[in-house]
């Protein structure tokens, strides 16, 4: 079975993996002092102003921080409803 | 002459700061360092009995600091060794009964007569460790291949920095080289770029340290064990020695050869 999973690539990562994911994460948050709390607000409200102006879908929208290089960004993902715009 | 302050801090609680702290006074010394290791962990004094000299000790850190004593009649002397001392903290006040002021002042007297002033830091980021860091010239941080204790880390790295103090050195603590080999704990390459920091040592996780607490005798009198090569390691660092990093040890052949028969037997179930 576990030959198969490995075939397949359905294993999990290595825990040190995730450990190593969970941690960049972690920094990244704590060093920019954003929390994944504050980053939920910050998206409800892109949703709220976003909406008011242009249909989107709501639940598409992803407000991620990253830590970059040279310079830390917040990267908002706001998918439009074009679909049901074109229908109409 | 004039003593070199290390502080060995770590913000998470648990993950070796004494013991580094003991050893490496330990291992100093038998190269002929003068040491003082401070214990600076008031309320909680855990450094007396990680060298076995818990039966010693008369005044403290805190008798010298409100003039009960003088600061050379709290210095305790190990006897094993020709020049290593302790400086106790007090077990009955708390971290108020200290300022930063007064651990300046009292290694600076220190200073000029030894080599090397190790501070041993209470866990937390708050009064005791601001007083642990206050004196240092250099500040080495603890930490275990976990996600708690490198987060921690982290956080102290940056306070260490804020105060002036950095760039700190990293000493990773418990490193079990059989679970990183196969993928269940953090390596050390992935751990030092995350902290974005300069390594001094790895401590090997090694029973006989265990051992060595239970008797007060640390492991580096001696080095034939893992972790008592490694903090006399650590100790050449810190005197300015360039030292390699030797790599994990791998496991041999017959452990190799067990773990593919347990492979293989998962297989066939
Ligand atoms: N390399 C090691 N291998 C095995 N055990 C270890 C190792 N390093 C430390 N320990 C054990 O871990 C425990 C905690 O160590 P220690 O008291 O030095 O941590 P600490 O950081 O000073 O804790 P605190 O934050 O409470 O002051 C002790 O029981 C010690 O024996
Ligand atoms: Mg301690």
């Amino acid at each position: 079975m576990k030959l198969l999973d490995r075939l397949l690539h359905r294993q999990e990562p290595p825990s040190g993996e995730i450990a190593r994911e969970r941690l960049r994460l972690v920094l990244a948050h704590d060093r920019a002092n954003i929390s994944p709390g504050l980053l939920e607000v910050l998206k409800d409200e892109i949703i709220a102003v976003i909406s008011r102006h242009v249909p989107i879908d709501p639940d598409g929208v992803q407000v991620t921080y990253t830590e970059g290089p040279r310079v830390n960004r917040l990267v908002a993902d706001i998918p439009l409803r074009t679909e049901r715009r074109a229908r109409r | 002459m004039s003593a070199r302050v290390v502080t060995i801090t770590s913000g998470k609680g648990g993950v070796g700061k004494t013991t580094i702290t003991a050893n490496l006074g330990v291992a100093l010394a038998m190269r002929g360092q003068r040491v003082v290791t401070i214990d600076a962990d008031i309320g909680l004094r855990n450094l007396d009995v990680m060298l076995g000299l818990e039966n010693r000790i008369v005044y403290d850190l805190v008798d010298v600091v409100e003039g009960r004593c003088r600061l050379r009649q709290a210095l305790v002397r190990d006897k094993r060794l020709q020049e290593l001392y302790l400086l106790p903290a007090a077990q009955t006040r708390d971290k108020s009964a200290l300022r930063a002021e007064d651990m300046v002042r009292v290694c600076n007297e220190l200073r000029e007569s030894f080599d090397f002033l190790l501070v041993d830091s209470p866990a937390g980021i708050e009064q005791g460790f601001r007083n642990a860091v206050a004196p240092a010239d250099e500040v080495l941080i603890v930490t275990n291949p976990e996600v708690a204790a490198v987060r921690d880390a982290d956080r102290v790295i940056g306070l260490i920095e804020a105060e002036g103090k950095g760039p700190a050195r990293l000493i990773i603590n418990r490193l079990k080289p059989e679970l990183v080999r196969r993928g269940d704990m953090l390596d050390t390459e992935a751990v030092l770029e995350l902290l974005a920091i300069d390594l001094i040592g790895i401590i090997p996780e090694d029973e006989t340290v265990i051992v060595a607490a239970n008797t007060g005798r640390p492991v580096a009198f001696t080095d034939n064990s893992p972790a008592g090569r490694a903090f006399h390691q650590i100790a050449r660092r810190l005197m300015g020695e360039e030292v390699p990093f030797a790599p994990l040890k791998e496991p041999g052949f017959l452990e190799r050869l067990f773990r593919w028969m347990r492979f293989e037997g998962e297989e066939q179930q």
